[in-house]
């Protein structure tokens, strides 16, 4: 009874989105890991071999989800929490070190990489947190405490992957659909656009600027809202913060990491060091024209001129291939995707899953937008894959579950009252 | 506004991504370039440049094969530099400078590293070049000159320049092009079209295989021989004879405008500006600023062309009516045209338009050109009249001609001359001087022998030419179109006898040659310098012209020696001992031709950096 609603129930919108994605990106998979010799696609010796293998995996995997009960996400979400951060936990002592990052467990030939996992653990608890009707983001304490929920597993992950730690910041905007008073993310916004435009130009301009803009506001609002002691307060923060942009990037940030802001910028940039990335990945993305140079075509691709190019670098195949026009495809296929799961989680009966299901839009959502941003200088370097397009067991079967367990709820709304 | 935060975002993010896209992929083109340079590798076959054959098929410009070791340096990575050395027999400091300098001009793009090695250090170099990664051998070819002369016909070749390659997509950096004479100006059929292949190389620079199977690639054409209308016997005759001495000499066939010898002296070896030591040369040629061997004499030398032009004055003067054959002037050692001013003559009798030419009476000519200026109401229609005359034999203007240097000479016409005078006042006598050459009218020998060809056609010309026959190509039309003068046919008649009298009564009667009828002029110019910016007075120029035989004339000539004090000394000499070389192949008065062979003119021109006082004309 239970089976029959869940085939009948089921979105097929989202799922054959999920299969045309995951499809298409095992197609530039290939393109981009194929040798010069002649191979099976299946040769698991082969990187497009392995992650046909991956695919296969994630099949029985998805079983396994949709075949839970509903109610098992919600009831263990804690459970599932707790084993999430054991194991970031773990990593410092069975943690294996690849390229400079202990990200991964290493398992018979095989690497997992459980920051993956703890997306979908900290969306359930805290899903489970906000569903509480007790929980109001308006009081600062609860926000505190949805604040804990999401940012100990973002320290966690920090101390390892800056980039997927980034990543965790988007669920402010899930604590925003839920309540959370809107000047926090005006704050964080002007954080952001301030820190740039302190490492940008000189900080005097910048306070000079910021006095301009606040003198403004303090004339033009309604005397009544005239607030001397709020715009000094602010002016102050604004001061403090343009100066101690030059002091965080001074010394806090790593040299790589002040590397990929200048790369950004442009900023006297070796195009062979550490310019070379991003260089060849809009070489790449900028010779496809409007059509590309056609499947397997790709000589950015073909030469391996784009490093990584089969993890995070897979949409520049994409933009060489297939062009301008197959770009479009699959960021529309992303966008209808992501539109899509928003709102069957605005239709959800329960709080619960209408939360968990906005986590998993904002999690593709902000792994989509980075990922190709980074490409195209849009953004700075983080190393963050494109879900279920970038190579990788952990990333597919971690945003695969991350998905599904959406799905099933969905599926199981009508038994919900 | 909660519920349509997030999806305005990813809506708007998408936006942002889809438009940088649209800039990067299609609105920003340079990615397309890059993409290219990155992956693919152009790899070019050069095709052997065509060679060169003279009027009579003689080969006088072949190639030899050349074997370049080019260098990459940024994919010099861990060779033996011991054993790389030894193959090439260099030390390790030549080796270690030479890379520098490469990666100085560029670390991505080839550089000749060593070039030029001969077959034997190259089949030794070939077999183990694999080893060396980041070097590889380019193959060229180069000229092989069979004659020594003519080079300033020829031309050379060196690498194109950075302004070539902006001008023109064909040339990379690298490649060689043709640069002056005949190399230049038939460059696109001497060098072919190189080939093309496309190689994909991945990002350690490897080759994986030809670019999309080859379809782009494309096959080297193999460039054209050319027949030049160059003797060589009287090209390489022509410059012995002036060895030691500075000038030109041009030779024409009138009857179609053909060059058959463009001598400019001092010349130089063509085989100097090939090989290794090229540029060494090539700088040595060119700082000699006083002998000027790079400068074409022949082509570029303006100078006050002296007596010869009294035939144009001769002929137009017939033309406009105001002489007939038997007009005649009384000469007094001079011509007085004003109150003091005398124009002095070495002349003293009556002459009428024969005995004038053959004596080469400056009365006689003056007095024709004051009454060909006076025909008209005002002296600027004369002028313009007499202008157009000597334009239609060509003077005055470039030729057209095939060979890229090149100067206009100068004709005045009554515009010059109102430029001059802007308040007028200017008449006849005022540029009477131009009646014998002198004054403001300046040739240059090839628009003189192209004048002598004219009279000896009796009215018309070809445009000169070194072109004769490029094999399944017509040559240019322009060099089959006749150029008629406006001085008629029948007036050429009184005027070539006149010349043929300078040979047998006049002022070139040492030169006359058994067996052929020549007719000629002798010409001397005055000419100045700036010593230490001083304007001085040099010994003048000796000059002649003339074409042979007189009833069917196979060549006509000029003959310009500078310093070479008066026309009979020493450009009538060489102009007959020229004609009878073509005419007959031998010579017969060899103690005239030891004297011309040699004789020199270098005491002469020391004179000028000497610093010391000199005396002229001696």
């Amino acid at each position: 009874m239970k089976n029959q609603s869940i085939k009948n129930n089921i979105d097929w919108i989202t799922i054959v989105l999920f299969i045309s994605l995951v499809i298409m990106g095992w197609l530039n998979i290939y393109s981009a890991s194929l040798p010069n010799e002649e191979t099976s696609i299946f040769d698991i010796s082969q990187i497009y071999g392995k992650q046909i293998l991956f695919i296969i995996l994630t099949i029985p995997l998805i079983f396994v989800v949709l075949t839970l009960d509903a109610k098992t996400y919600e009831k263990y979400a804690f459970v599932f929490y707790v084993i999430g951060l054991v194991s970031l936990l773990g990593l410092f002592i069975f943690g294996k070190t690849i390229k400079g990052q202990t990200n991964w467990y290493s398992i018979g030939g095989f690497t997992l990489q459980p920051s993956e996992f703890v997306k979908t653990s900290t969306s359930l608890l805290l899903a489970k947190y906000l569903s509480d009707v007790q929980v109001n983001l308006k009081n600062f304490k609860d926000q505190i405490k949805a604040f804990i929920v999401m940012g100990v597993p973002l320290v966690l992950i920090l101390l390892h992957d800056t980039g997927t730690a980034m990543i965790f910041v988007a669920l402010i905007f899930v604590l925003f659909r839920e309540g959370l008073p809107s000047w926090y993310l005006w704050t964080g916004f002007s954080a952001i656009v301030l820190f740039f435009m302190a490492l940008l130009l000189e900080p005097e301009y910048v306070v000079i600027a910021a006095i301009a803009i606040i003198l403004a506001q303090f004339i033009l609002s309604r005397r009544i809202n005239r607030n001397p002691i709020a715009s000094a307060v602010i002016f102050v923060i604004i001061v403090g913060f343009t100066y101690s942009v030059d002091f965080v990037y001074d010394n806090v940030l790593e040299p790589h990491q002040k590397d990929r802001i200048n790369v950004l910028f442009g900023k006297d940039v070796n195009m062979k060091a550490e310019g070379y990335n991003l260089n060849q990945s809009m070489i790449a993305i900028g010779s496809g024209g409007w059509f590309g140079k056609g499947f397997l075509e790709g000589t950015q691709t073909k030469g391996g001129f784009v490093p990584e190019q089969h993890t995070d670098y897979i949409f520049t195949t994409v933009g060489e291939e297939w062009g301008f026009i197959g770009a479009i495809v699959v960021i529309s296929l992303f966008v209808i995707l992501l539109l899509r799961i928003i709102y069957l989680a605005e239709n959800q009966k329960t709080k619960f899953s209408r939360v968990y299901g906005y986590c998993v839009a904002t999690f593709l959502f902000a792994h989509f937008a980075v990922n190709i941003s980074m490409l195209i200088r849009l953004f700075p370097t983080i190393g963050v894959p494109l879900p279920f397009f970038s190579y990788g067991g952990s990333s597919l079967f971690a945003f695969s579950i991350l998905l599904f367990i959406f799905i099933k709820m969905d599926a199981n709304k009508v038994n919900e009252w | 506004m909660r519920k349509i935060f997030l999806p305005s975002l990813i809506i708007v993010s998408a936006i942002v991504i889809v438009a940088r896209l649209f800039y990067l992929q299609i609105i920003d083109d340079s990615f397309i370039k890059k993409s290219d340079n990155n992956a693919i590798k152009i790899r070019y076959e050069y095709p052997e440049r065509g060679y060169m054959y003279d009027r009579n098929g003689v080969l006088l410009v072949a190639n030899q094969p050349s074997y370049d070791v080019m260098v990459i340096p940024k994919d010099v990575k861990d060779i033996d530099t011991l054993s790389f050395c030894k193959l090439l027999k260099i030390p390790k400091e030549e080796f270690i400078k030479k890379l520098e300098k490469a990666k100085v001009y560029s670390p991505r793009l080839p550089s000749v590293f060593l070039p030029q090695l001969n077959k034997k250090e190259y089949a030794g170099f070939q077999e183990k070049i694999r080893k060396f990664e980041g070097f590889y051998i380019q193959k060229r070819s180069l000229r092989d000159y069979q004659v020594n002369a003519a080079g300033n016909v020829f031309g050379y070749i060196a690498q194109v320049n950075d302004a070539i390659i902006a001008k023109n997509p064909y040339y990379k950096s690298g490649d060689l092009i043709g640069r002056q004479g005949v190399e230049e100006v038939y460059e696109e059929f001497l060098r072919g079209r190189k080939g093309v292949k496309y190689i994909q190389k991945d990002r350690f620079n490897r080759d994986i295989g030809s670019y999309k199977e080859g379809i782009y690639d494309t096959v080297a054409v193999q460039g054209e021989d050319v027949k030049l209308t160059l003797d060589i016997e009287l090209q390489k005759y022509g410059e012995s004879l002036m060895i030691n001495k500075r000038g030109g000499i041009v030779a024409l066939e009138p009857k179609t405008g053909e060059i058959l010898a463009l001598i400019s002296a001092p010349t130089y070896d063509p085989a100097l500006l090939v090989g290794r030591d090229r540029s060494k040369n090539y700088t040595k040629l060119d700082q000699d600023t006083l002998g000027k061997p790079l400068y074409d004499r022949g082509l570029l030398a303006e100078y006050p062309p002296g007596s010869p032009f009294k035939i144009m004055t001769g002929l137009i003067g017939l033309q406009e009516e105001v002489i007939d054959v038997n007009s005649s002037f009384v000469c007094r050692h001079g011509f007085s045209y004003g109150r003091g001013a005398f124009m002095k003559c070495h002349d003293n009798g009556t002459n009428n338009l024969h005995t004038g030419m053959a004596h080469s009476c400056n009365t006689y000519f003056a007095s024709v050109f004051k009454l060909t200026i006076e025909k008209y109401p005002k002296p600027a229609y004369g002028v313009d009249a007499w202008s157009n005359h000597l334009k239609s034999f060509g003077l005055g203007n470039f030729m057209g001609y095939d060979m890229p240097a090149g100067r206009k000479g100068h004709i005045p016409d009554s515009r010059y001359y109102k430029r001059w005078y802007p308040n007028g006042g200017w008449r006849s006598s005022t540029i009477i001087s131009n009646s014998i050459g002198q004054g403001e009218v300046s040739t240059t020998p090839i628009q003189l022998a192209n004048m002598m060809a004219t009279v000896a056609n009796e009215g018309y010309y070809y445009t000169p030419h070194i072109i004769k026959k490029i094999e399944g190509h017509t040559i240019d039309k322009k060099y089959t179109t006749k150029h008629v003068t406006t001085v008629e046919k029948q007036h050429f008649k009184p005027i070539i006898e006149g010349l043929f009298g300078v040979y047998n009564e006049g002022t070139g009667r040492s030169l006359r040659v058994e067996g052929i009828d020549i007719c000629g002029k002798t010409g001397t110019a005055e000419n100045f310098t700036k010593i230490n910016g001083v304007r001085t007075q040099l010994t003048d120029h000796s000059i002649f012209v003339a074409f042979a035989p007189k009833d069917n004339p196979k060549i006509a000539i000029a003959v310009f020696v500078e310093n070479g004090y008066w026309g009979a000394r020493w450009a009538g000499p060489m102009a007959s001992l020229m004609i009878e070389k073509y005419l007959k192949g031998t010579i017969t008065r060899t103690d005239l031709e030891k004297r011309m062979l040699e004789g020199s003119l270098e005491a002469e021109y020391a004179k000028v950096t000497s610093g010391e006082p000199f005396t002229i004309n001696k």
